[in-house]
């Protein structure tokens, strides 16, 4: 016992790695019968036949779509389709638009992930240093957040930043100033709402991680006198790594996939568009514009991107010796 | 450690796990700073409930008070009475209820498969999983308007069931597997002994004990499902009866002025069932959420 604070301090990072208890974790998870036969596959047959169906298929679709001439005449059958190859894709890369959405994208979700887990984990942590009623008020708060459906988020975050009627506007003496008529404006008031309906998740799985992690360690850290930031630093977030690795990919994924948000709030992708992101620009490609081939290439598109940050965190997990 | 140890708990109790000894000023500090967080982040559903409730002069003016002396439930009205409000209501219900129960049902027997058996293509399955989780729906819309439109099912509610049941298995059984892992495999040697068929130890035995991580999981197919807004505006195109809430909703958004003190009222309407589920499930979600997290 008298070893242990020495060791939290000198040991580096992977030497927690048999105190998160996955060794054995490793021998249970798997039942000892072998001969499951049938069985399992008969237990699977639901899952399987509705996620070939509804998921496996259309995305086949998608990608056919894309490779297609597919506009309102095909639609309605008054021109048979014909194969374009890669001539859709040719058309969006070459387009400045897609490049500028994006780009957008790109930012806008950087943007949202960092703050939700900058703000997500600081409250976490706060959490754990205050007695349980204002952990309750913050707790609670936090879910009524995160139950909030995203369009009633948004229609309410826009009326809060309202130009005539909201109070932001008046508490901070904006007067007038419309948040949606700017490009920045704009986002940054997307990403406030989406930050305040994605921490929640952040900071209650990372509260639960600081939960699990034993308090010995913590006490005899500070003991040996390193400051909150080293603790944060040097113990907690080595242990917490697995479960930040979980809410940062959950994070990018989510935020990168931003919808509902922008095509309410900035009213289908802002003044000429300014406001578009991936998403909703596939959407009104496609359903706006009747361009459906051009909505499923870029469809394809964030389909590759999200694959690749999955590849990502499956090698991550893979790496820490996760059992699946 | 033992000599600092033993004074140090005389003085104090050991923190409980992962909580941290706090100097008092800083205590007050922090728990001041978390309660004025807490205030901001309800404000803007405490901001919802307000309008709804404001008369119509007090919505629109330009003179916002955080109060209101004379509550009045005409949004509400306008919400129930004019836009078949009730009916897009039972309609969100009817799809999210069942898609609730259909991929608890069918994520149960799928994650008993993965994590009770060892079989062939079981990793290979657990990574599609895994995979499925990230597709964006939005981009399948495109393909699944058309699959809709080829099998008639527009303009129907399975349109909307259909989609989503696919779209929140994945997460379902993810998250499920935890549940179905905690359940000691000794109990199902011991049912096994006794002469229980598979099929009776699956129904009565694990069934019940899983039951509360299927809780725990169906609030996610739930909440997806009832936020829906994108399946819910291009698949049902030309008959209102089937629409459900979000469509509702934007109704009193009009070009020339919007009418907040409904959109507030129906916001509330729609924000209420979720909370509450959220609120009686919250204890086992965050469970559940370690447990899928962690293992």
């Amino acid at each position: 016992m008298s070893s242990v604070p020495l060791k939290t301090r000198a040991a580096p990072p992977r030497a927690q790695r048999p105190a998160t208890g996955r060794q054995p974790a490793r021998r249970r998870g798997v039942a000892p019968r072998s001969r499951a036969g049938w069985t399992p596959w008969l237990y699977l047959a639901p899952a399987l036949v509705v996620l070939a169906a509804l998921l496996l298929y259309p995305i086949y679709q998608l990608g056919l779509i894309s490779f297609l001439e597919y506009t309102q005449a095909q639609v309605s059958g008054g021109e048979p389709t014909s194969f374009q190859g890669l001539g859709n894709y040719a058309t969006l890369f070459g387009d400045p638009q897609f490049w500028q959405v994006l780009g957008a994208t790109v930012c806008f979700a950087a943007a949202c992930v960092v703050t939700t887990l900058a703000v997500g984990c600081a409250l976490a942590v706060l959490l754990t240093r205050i007695r349980a009623l204002p952990r309750l008020a913050l707790m609670m708060a936090a879910l009524g957040a995160w139950a909030t459906p995203a369009i009633t988020g948004s229609t309410v975050w826009v009326f809060l930043f309202d130009p005539d009627y909201g109070p932001v506007n008046r508490l901070l003496g904006l007067g007038d100033f419309s948040w949606t008529y700017g490009r920045y404006s704009a986002f940054a008031l997307v990403l406030l709402e989406v930050v305040w309906c994605s921490f929640p998740f952040v900071m209650v799985t990372v509260y639960a991680g600081i939960r699990a992690i034993p308090g010995e360690v913590l006490e005899a850290a500070s003991l040996d006198g390193a400051s909150q930031w080293r603790i944060w630093r040097s113990v907690m977030a080595p242990m917490l790594r697995p479960i930040l690795i979980v809410v940062t990919i959950q994070s990018i994924i989510w935020d990168f996939k931003v919808f509902t948000q922008i095509y309410v709030m900035t009213g289908g992708g802002g003044i000429a568009g300014q406001n578009l992101v991936l998403n909703v620009y596939a959407y009104q490609q496609a359903f706006a514009s009747s361009q459906y081939s051009l909505g499923a290439a870029i469809g394809v598109v964030m389909l590759l991107i999200l694959l690749a940050v999955t590849l990502v965190y499956l090698r991550l997990m893979r790496r820490q010796g996760e059992e699946l | 450690m033992s000599t600092l140890g033993t004074t140090e708990r005389v003085r104090s109790p050991l923190p409980r796990a992962g909580r941290l000894r706090v100097r008092r000023p800083w205590r007050l500090a922090a728990e001041a700073s978390a309660l004025l967080v807490a205030v901001v982040v309800a404000f803007p559903l405490y901001w919802m409930v307000l309008s709804a409730f404001k008369p119509a002069g007090e919505v629109q003016s330009t003179d916002a008070r955080p109060w209101t002396l004379s509550p009045s439930l005409d949004s509400f009205r306008r919400v129930f009475e004019q836009q078949d409000f009730g009916r897009y209501f039972l309609n969100s219900l009817l799809v999210a209820g069942t898609v609730v129960v259909a991929s608890a049902l069918i994520a149960f027997l799928a994650a008993t498969a993965v994590t009770r058996f060892r079989f062939k293509f079981r990793t290979t399955l657990l990574i599609m999983f895994l995979v499925a989780q990230m597709v964006p729906v939005e981009a399948l819309t495109i393909p699944l308007f058309f699959l809709m439109r080829d099998f008639g099912q527009l303009n129907t509610l399975g349109s909307l069931i259909l989609p989503h049941l696919a779209f929140s298995l994945p997460f379902a059984v993810w998250m499920l597997r935890g549940f179905v892992k905690a359940v000691p495999e000794a109990l199902e040697e011991a049912a096994c002994i006794d002469g229980a068929s598979r099929t009776r130890f699956l129904w009565q035995i694990l069934f019940p004990l899983v039951f509360p991580g299927l809780v725990a999981t169906s609030v996610f197919s739930f909440i997806s499902t009832w936020n829906d807004f994108l399946f819910a505006k291009t698949f049902i195109i030309s008959d209102i009866s089937q629409s459900t809430l979000p469509m509702a909703l934007l109704v009193f958004f009009k070009p020339d002025e919007n009418d907040w003190g409904g959109i507030m009222a129906a916001s509330t309407v729609m924000t209420l069932p979720v909370l509450v589920f959220f609120v009686l499930v919250q204890r086992r979600l965050v469970s559940g959420l370690g447990g899928a997290v962690k293992d």
